[in-house]
């Protein structure tokens, strides 16, 4: 029981991990295109390069010469390759591509950096897929929310069932208990094999659910489709909230009972 | 060893366990506790363990009064006093020697010593060739053996029995009783309820108290 309750969480950890890597893949496109005009002298556009580069939260500022947007567009676009080589005025404007730090790539910084940018007299435009960056990152909080909320829920359903598991076994040894106090043994040491078994059975139920998600992955990278193994600091982090919350639910409940004997 | 002074008890249903009952059983003797059932034998000897707490009054147990105890002052008391009941409660399933180490084990005694100790206490109350028997296997007065020994584990000032012959037939009764003579003639208080009355008459030399209705109302001492 305690094994697939954190199963569910260990499933949510695997969702949420992979739509995290997809994010940041999505995140990593984060940039900002700075349209520059044709008539924009090169002076003006070396000094906007250096002058953005120097923005705290912008890793490269790259250039791209009408040509070289050109080629770009032959490139990703094949399918429009012969509509390009006709062309006899290349209709592509130069442009300054933003790069953005990782973790700086915030629907505010790049609404900042935009704006900056835009203020260059020889700036046609400045575009960053607006509605992408802001779905992006509503994705990712909705994302947040629901594994913290699920993943909660589903932590302390496991440690009531250790917690209800463990009542049973502290009824079943309450003569032992009685003894133990009325012979003067100390809380602690009523409690140690209790709070040892509690984190010993988050433990396992952590194992079994790490084997449980490792078996469902490997069945769905096999039939359904390729996703990522979750890290190994996940892993262990996992199992040692299991062995905590295993060890927290015992502790209620021995704790109940010692008030109550 | 042990003191009431002006001790009340009254539960949470209703009702005085106790009134006003004042008594000190002194260093060394033996006391019988008597009284017909729901007289308040069960309560003093409860409250003689700090098991509970009195609604009015003052218990001292070996050095420690009941309206300032803490967890760690109420371990000491209970190393400090031995309790032996009339249903033995010992722990079905393991040995008279593993009930008696289980103590030892609890309280701390370093684990070398724990086996040697809780042999000597088995020979103590002349259970050595039970040693290795489950509980469940040794009669009534056998038992009760077991259960002195597990009392004395702790060299306790003194032992509190609640009725501890009451399961047990004649010879039993004698066996025991003379184990708890035994064990105050060694300097030990013997703290002794029941409410067989035939048993108390034979044993003369000690000091009997009666409660009645909740009230001491006979203390040979005082007599």
């Amino acid at each position: 029981m305690v094994g697939l309750a954190l199963y569910v969480i260990g499933l949510l950890g695997l969702t949420t991990y992979n739509l995290q890597q997809a994010l940041s893949t999505i995140e990593d496109r984060v940039q900002i295109a700075v349209y520059l005009r044709d008539d924009a002298r090169q002076s003006e556009i070396n000094l906007a390069q250096a002058e953005l580069g120097e923005i705290p939260e912008v890793r490269a500022v790259r250039f791209i010469s009408k040509r070289e947007a050109l080629e770009l567009a032959r490139e990703e676009l094949p399918e429009f390759s012969e509509l390009f080589s006709d062309l006899e005025v290349n209709p592509l404007p130069q442009s300054l591509e933003v790069e953005l730090i990782p973790g700086e790539r915030s629907q505010e910084v790049v609404e900042r950096i935009s704006a900056a940018a835009l203020r260059y007299p020889f700036v046609e435009d400045a575009r960053y897929g607006r509605e992408w960056v802001d779905r992006l990152f509503a994705l990712r909080r909705i994302g947040a929310a629901t594994t913290f909320a699920m993943g909660s829920a589903f932590a302390v359903v496991a440690a009531l069932i250790i917690g209800t598991a463990l009542r049973i076994a502290i009824f079943a040894r309450r003569e032992e208990i009685y003894v133990m106090r009325l012979v003067g043994a100390t809380n602690g040491f009523i409690r140690r094999p209790f709070l040892l078994e509690g984190a010993l059975s988050g433990l396992l139920g952590g194992g079994l659910a790490w084997l449980m998600t490792w078996a469902t992955y490997r069945g769905v990278y096999a039939f359904l489709f390729q996703l990522a193994w979750i890290p190994p600091t996940w892993i262990f982090a996992g199992l040692a909230s299991g062995a905590f919350f295993g060890a927290i639910a015992s502790a209620l409940a021995i704790g109940r009972h010692l008030r109550q004997v | 060893m042990i003191k009431l002074t002006n001790v009340s008890k009254e539960y949470a249903k209703g009702g005085f366990a106790l009134r006003d009952v004042s008594l000190h059983v002194k260093k060394g003797e033996f006391v019988f506790l008597t009284g017909h059932s729901g007289s308040g034998k069960s309560t003093t000897m409860r409250l003689s363990h700090m098991a509970e707490r009195p609604t009015s009054g003052e218990v001292r147990v070996t050095g420690y009064t009941s309206d300032r105890i803490t967890q760690r002052a109420l371990w000491k008391i209970r190393r400090r006093v031995g309790f032996v009941f009339q249903d033995f409660r010992l722990l079905p399933g393991r040995t008279a020697l593993e009930n008696v180490s289980f103590v030892l084990e609890v309280t701390g005694t370093p684990r070398k010593d724990i086996v040697p100790r809780a042999q000597r206490l088995l020979t103590r109350v002349g259970l050595t060739p039970k040693a290795g028997s489950l509980v469940h296997e040794l009669s009534g007065g056998e038992q009760q053996r077991v259960a002195i020994a597990r009392a004395l584990a702790n060299s306790p000032y003194v032992l509190l029995a609640d009725e501890p012959t009451g399961n047990l037939d004649d010879r039993a009764t004698r066996g025991v009783m003379d184990l708890f003579w035994d064990i105050n003639a060694n300097g030990m208080a013997v703290l002794m309820a029941t409410h067989d009355l035939e048993l108390v008459r034979r044993y003369t030399k000690a000091r009997v108290l009666e409660l009645d209705n909740g009230r001491l109302v006979y203390d040979s001492a005082a007599a």
